[in-house]
């Protein structure tokens, strides 16, 4: 076990969504895309430490007077997210700094209930050191080497990483926002050639769970947009699983409440699109 | 009783439009029963009982049948019954046929079987040369013939823990049929139960809130192989039954104590504990000596039930409400199920009392070796502002892996049974195994049995992103998350099946009195 640090926002110790079976899921902090449609924007950034979120907090659990970073006091903290509220940066106070041995210790109290763990984000593919020391850990250990290692990721990242990952990890869930760069510029700020490189890579290597396709009108919804990313699906692996979300407007900015939820018609239609392109594994939420 | 009140009461039964002949004639046997002197206790165990810090459950004033029975149907089904003039079944007809008329004369205190047997294995040897669909239409009749004739929620069958023909047909039933009739629990093995099984029991589940899900080598490890899951999942040793369950408030307890929380633990929690089992005890002498049940009912008499495999359950109840009153004397902000030191002081009370339950000699009571069960009692329709059994209350329960982990080490006590309910999110109906996963962890860890409550919730994770807590308080403004009134500890099935039947199906044991 290194040291390396991972800056994480939380931890769920049950999930059913994040991949096969119930499964521990550790959010890391920070990520390389600024997506219109984020559900947690407070998961984007590293704090910097501005200290802006210390007066409003209601409970005073914030302080920065004992030198340059804030300090929380998790006893007072009642989770009642103001800071989140007036932070400038898209951050949060509460993300900590942990080792791999503090999440193992974690997972371990977790471990007969579970399929496996899951690493999101944030992005967490941002943190590669970590989330390999954390896997190569976890296979290392003869009691917990039977848990499956997930990482749910934006897909935009050097293909080094996923080889990086490849030996100790079992399986990735790849968000594709947009096949058209265009698109995936608007929706994400982020070009896309690492995304569909990366969807073509862990492919190849037998690692990739499940492609996630968020539809959000006016963005990527239209039929035309649909068939043609179901058609490069296709050529990268016609049996590959699909998850198709719709888009819901629940935590996301200010800015981004005109954009209208994705209908259950709508998630039905473009379905059927994908199952006439053969896919027959498509998971519709 | 004074004559007058008698008779006011006996007419309003008799004169209640919400009532059947069969719920009516029931009360009247109640009030009858209840206008003899209680059975011999002394004056603090009487008002004990007074003020509701011992509760008998309206069990009645003198009690003439064992509160739960649990027929020894393999022997029956073995040897035919001379009192029903019944021949030994060769087919699937004649046992199906045979149970059926079996079960009528089982009596309980609701006057209802409480316990229908390991229906699978006992039907598994006549399925022989059965074809499946035959089988299933077979099965399908009785099980409705099973709701129809003993219209009662607390009637309950057993399956598992092997998989077989029959537990796939009974799964497969109840998802169509919705039935309240029977109450259905699940024996898990973690060798035996395959995760097949498991998967077809949870899709049951999702449909119809049934079946719970019992730890089947930690039964096993308490009461032997010959054990029943009955009623509002009471376990007993199968043979035999429980004479009775008088059940300590421990809430009521809490608030009549006044010093430190090791007087309560030392002395105010002994001293109650010791007026339940005297009620206890005077109950089962009632019933032995005086009502002699065991020497007139044919189902001793042809040794379907045997007096030396019975014992009584001594219930316990609001363990929280307990545990945040005495956190309170002390100054504590602490209370059940937070993770601090309110948790650590229900284990010392849960503790205190198996220790005191081991120690104390009942009559009658060879099943539980001399002693009575422990069971944490889910509850009746009276009980206001009180937690079932050693239930984290309602809406305040932590999230899943917490709850499980908080509530685990109490079930390793309750050898006659302990309910809880775990609430999951309705996303696990795209991820079944996730519930598998659960089962297995929870039941490696301790679990005695549960059951789940799958929340139908507009607000919940679909994928991928965190949700805070702030968020949540926010979209539950308008009510409860658990709206729904867990009911008979989560064995109602969905929404409809409970507004088509409930004048027809009665909970007796939860309603033991007619409406006030």
């Amino acid at each position: 076990m290194s040291t390396v640090l991972g800056l994480l926002n939380n931890t769920i110790a049950f999930s059913s969504v994040d991949g096969p079976g119930n499964r521990f899921v550790v959010f890391l902090q920070g990520c390389n895309f600024n997506c219109v449609t984020c559900h947690n924007p407070y998961t984007i950034t590293r704090c910097t430490d501005c200290g802006l979120c210390v007066g409003p907090c209601p409970e005073h659990a914030l302080s920065i007077e004992d030198g340059p970073l804030i300090v929380l006091d998790t006893g007072a903290c009642t989770l009642c997210d103001v800071c989140i509220e007036v932070c400038p940066e898209d951050s949060t106070p509460l993300a900590r700094v942990v080792t791999v041995r503090d999440l193992i210790e974690e997972i371990r109290a977790v471990a007969p209930f579970i399929s496996g763990i899951t690493v999101s984000g944030g992005e967490a593919t941002q943190q590669p050191e970590f989330v390999a020391d954390l896997f190569s850990t976890l296979k290392a250990d003869p009691h917990l080497a039977h848990l499956t290692t997930f990482v749910d990721s934006n897909g935009a990242a050097p293909v080094e990483v996923w080889k990086r990952l490849a030996d100790v990890m079992d399986g990735a869930m790849v968000d594709l926002k947009a096949l058209d760069p265009a698109t995936h510029l608007r929706l994400t700020a982020r070009e896309n050639d690492q995304v569909l490189a990366s969807i073509e890579y862990l492919a190849q290597h037998d690692l990739l769970y499940e492609v996630r396709l968020l539809i959000v009108p006016g963005y990527n919804d239209d039929t035309q947009t649909v068939l043609r990313t179901a058609e490069w699906l296709s050529s990268v692996d016609p049996s590959m699983r699909i998850k198709l979300i719709g888009y819901r407007a629940h935590g996301v900015r200010p800015e981004a409440l005109h954009i209208p939820e994705a209908t259950g018609e709508l998630l039905e239609h473009l379905e059927t699109i994908l199952r006439e392109h053969g896919f027959d594994q498509i998971a519709v939420t | 009783m004074e004559m007058e009140e008698f008779v006011e009461q006996a007419r309003s039964i008799i004169n209640d439009g919400n009532l059947t002949f069969h719920q009516r004639k029931h009360y009247l046997a109640a009030l009858a029963e209840n206008s003899l002197p209680y059975p011999e206790i002394g004056p603090e165990a009487a008002e004990a009982l007074n003020k509701g810090i011992v509760s008998d459950l309206y069990e009645g004033h003198a009690p003439y049948r064992p509160r739960y029975l649990l027929p020894d149907y393999e022997l029956a089904l073995a040897q035919g019954s001379e009192h029903l003039e019944l021949e030994p079944p060769h087919t699937i007809d004649e046992a199906l046929n045979f149970l059926l008329i079996l079960y009528t004369q089982v009596p309980s205190i609701t006057g209802f079987p409480v316990f229908l047997g390991d229906i699978d294995s006992l039907l598994l040897p006549y399925a022989e040369g059965v074809s499946d669909a035959a089988l299933r239409a077979k099965l399908r009749l009785f099980w409705i013939a099973l709701d129809r004739i003993l219209p009662d929620g607390f009637v309950h069958a057993n399956i598992g823990p092997q998989d077989n023909r029959v537990v796939r047909a009974i799964l497969d039933i109840e998802r169509e049929l919705l039935q309240i009739v029977p109450n259905l629990s699940l024996k898990v093995h973690p060798d035996l139960t395959s995760d097949s099984l498991l998967l077809d029991a949870i899709e049951t589940v999702f449909t119809t809130a049934k079946p719970h899900f019992v730890n089947h080598p930690m039964m096993v490890e308490d009461l032997g192989t010959g054990y029943g899951i009955v009623s509002c999942y009471n376990s007993l040793k199968k043979g035999g039954g429980s004479h009775t369950m008088v059940r300590l408030n421990l809430k009521e307890a809490a608030v009549a104590h006044s010093g430190s929380i090791d007087d309560f633990i030392d002395a105010t929690l002994p001293f109650y504990a010791s007026l339940n089992a005297e009620v206890m005890a005077s109950r089962i002498r009632y019933l032995v000596e005086d009502a002699r049940f065991f020497e007139h009912d044919f189902l001793a008499r042809e040794g379907l039930v045997r007096l030396d495999r019975f014992s009584a359950m001594f219930g316990v109840y609001g363990l929280a409400e307990a545990v945040n009153i005495l956190m309170e004397h002390e100054g504590l902000d602490a209370r059940y199920g937070d993770g601090g030191a309110a948790d650590e002081l229900s284990y010392r009370i849960i503790g205190r009392i198996r220790a005191f339950v081991d120690d104390c000699p009942m009559p009658y009571s060879e099943g539980g070796g001399g002693r009575s069960l422990l069971h944490s009692q889910s509850g009746i329709d009276s009980d206001v502002n009180v937690t079932a059994g050693t239930r984290i209350p309602i809406g305040t329960e932590p999230e899943t892996f917490q709850h499980i982990s908080t509530v685990t080490p109490h079930h390793r006590h309750f050898d006659a049974g302990v309910s809880d309910i775990f609430h999951i999110d309705d996303t696990v109906r795209d991820n079944p195994e996730a519930v598998v996963d659960m089962i297995r962890g929870a039941f490696a860890t301790g679990m005695r049995e549960f059951t789940f409550n799958v929340d139908s919730n507009d607000f919940v994770r679909i994928t991928g992103y965190l949700v805070r807590k702030s968020e949540l308080a926010r979209f539950q403004e308008g009510g409860e998350r658990h709206a729904s009134t867990v009911f008979a500890a989560g064995s109602v099935a969905n929404s409809h099946v409970t507004e088509r039947t409930t004048k027809r199906v009665l909970i007796r044991e939860h309603s033991p009195r007619p409406a006030q």
